[in-house]
């Protein structure tokens, strides 16, 4: 029905989070259709970070230079650090404008499920910035998973000799959530970390 | 075929862009696995965490066939734990080594109760770490490797007891033992009926080195796997949480 060009661009649209077959078929006729528009300057765009995106040496995050733009960035805080699991928690929270400290990213969490032990994370250079002087605080904002928090406890206990205070973030009721829709252990965690008024 | 049993989550496994394959430990069906739709999506999430206890039902065309769970959440017993390092570090000790060790689909209620009472303590006993020990006793037992610790392998005697043969898997009383110390296991006495309060210094260490031997000489290097990564870290951690005279801090 279609050239094997049409072919490879469906099967590798396919092969993207969030589409199917039938959505890279409408894809790729869309991209075909603005071929001026958008295909080519998709093209371009795709080669250029295959080209010059890399994993930040000294914080893990993405970026086309190295040091990345977090790190080169002058204004930020040297003093803390936030720990997250990978580059998505990163944007998450550069995207709410919060932090302005410098960030590190683990690339994952251990899991003995998947044979992801502390080798296999970006641990080591976490020590190793930990005990710059300039540095004063850690936060571990793992996910409040069991995996993300057997991470960061394990993670707190190496950081104990950087001489560094190690935060964590707090779980309980989310903005806009309701007392009646919590999950008991959700409500549990949130009472036990209740603070005064 | 259909059923439902109560059970907890022992692990998750992404499937796809949504699903996930959950391996449960169930009361009457064993450690089950199991597909569950959008099991990797922000709903279930919570939900499909190790430890947390839920109602399943397992359908299937054929009971061959991995079937798919529908799974609702009874008591979320890992949040609780989230906050404690030394107790999730038992969770996670406990479903590593159930999963590793339990064959699929063979039922254990006595193994589920202990789970349960295992978790439970987790929750909020301050002797959970005998918990555990005692925990992976019973897994042997259940498995079919029993510890003999009533009687001495030597003499009979059922007094002073104090170690353990690492080959028959049996007690071997203090004056038995003398000319072949050095090659047995230490018997920690709250194996032996002592109150979990009565804890000397390195007797829980004692107690997961014990178990630790028999898990991984009857269990897991006949299937050429080491000890669960989760156990080797909770043995650590309670290695450095212990002081100098040896007394648990208590988590």
């Amino acid at each position: 029905m279609t050239g094997p060009q049409i072919d490879q661009l469906i099967q590798l649209l396919a092969k993207l989070p969030g589409l199917g077959p039938r959505s890279a078929r409408r894809a790729a006729l869309h991209l075909i259709g603005r071929k001026e528009a958008l295909l080519r300057p998709l093209a371009e765009a795709m080669r250029q970070a295959a080209d010059s995106v890399a994993p930040c040496g000294t914080c893990g995050n993405l970026d086309s230079v190295e040091p990345c733009s977090i790190c080169r960035d002058g204004r930020r805080d040297d003093g803390a650090i936030c720990v997250v699991e990978g580059v998505g928690d990163l944007w998450a929270l550069e995207r709410a404008a919060i932090f302005r400290g410098r960030y590190h990213v683990l690339g994952g969490t251990l899991s003995a499920l998947d044979g992801i032990g502390p080798e296999d994370l970006n641990i080591g250079g976490l020590i190793a910035r930990a005990a710059d002087p300039k540095v004063k605080e850690v936060i571990l904002a793992t996910n409040a998973t069991v995996d993300g928090q057997t991470t960061a406890h394990y993670l707190a206990e190496r950081l104990q000799d950087c001489g560094v205070m190690v935060s964590g973030l707090a779980h309980g009721v989310p903005v806009g959530g309701e007392l009646d829709y919590l999950d008991d252990g959700t409500l549990a965690t949130a009472l036990g970390s209740r603070r005064p008024v | 075929m259909n059923w439902s049993d109560e059970g907890f989550v022992l692990s998750v496994r992404r499937h796809g862009e949504s699903s996930a394959i959950v391996n449960l430990l169930t009361r009457q069906h064993g450690r089950h696995a199991g597909l569950v739709r959008g099991g990797g999506g922000r709903r279930l999430r919570g939900v499909l965490q190790p430890g947390n206890e839920v109602a399943a039902t397992w359908r299937a065309r054929l009971s061959e066939h991995l079937g798919s769970f529908t799974v609702e959440l009874q008591r979320a017993r890992a949040a609780a734990l989230l906050a404690s390092g030394d107790r999730l570090a038992g969770l996670t000790a406990a479903v590593g080594v159930v999963a590793a060790a339990l064959p699929e689909r063979e039922p254990h209620p006595a193994l589920f109760e202990g789970f349960t009472a295992l978790l439970d303590a987790l929750a909020d006993s301050p002797a959970w770490p005998a918990v555990y020990v005692r925990f992976e006793l019973g897994l042997l037992a259940e498995l079919g490797f029993a510890l003999d610790l009533s009687r001495c392998a030597v003499t009979g005697a059922t007094e002073d007891l104090a170690f353990v043969s690492p080959r028959l898997g049996r007690a071997v009383s203090r004056a038995a033992a003398a000319p072949y110390r050095e090659r047995l296991l230490p018997l920690p006495p709250f194996l032996l009926g002592a109150q979990a309060g009565d804890l000397e210094a390195g007797q829980i260490l004692d107690g997961l080195a014990l178990t630790g031997h028999f898990l991984e000489s009857q269990i897991f290097t006949p299937h050429n796997q080491p000890l669960p990564a989760a156990r080797t870290r909770l043995v650590d951690r309670i290695s450095r949480t212990t002081t100098t005279s040896g007394d648990m801090i208590a988590p």
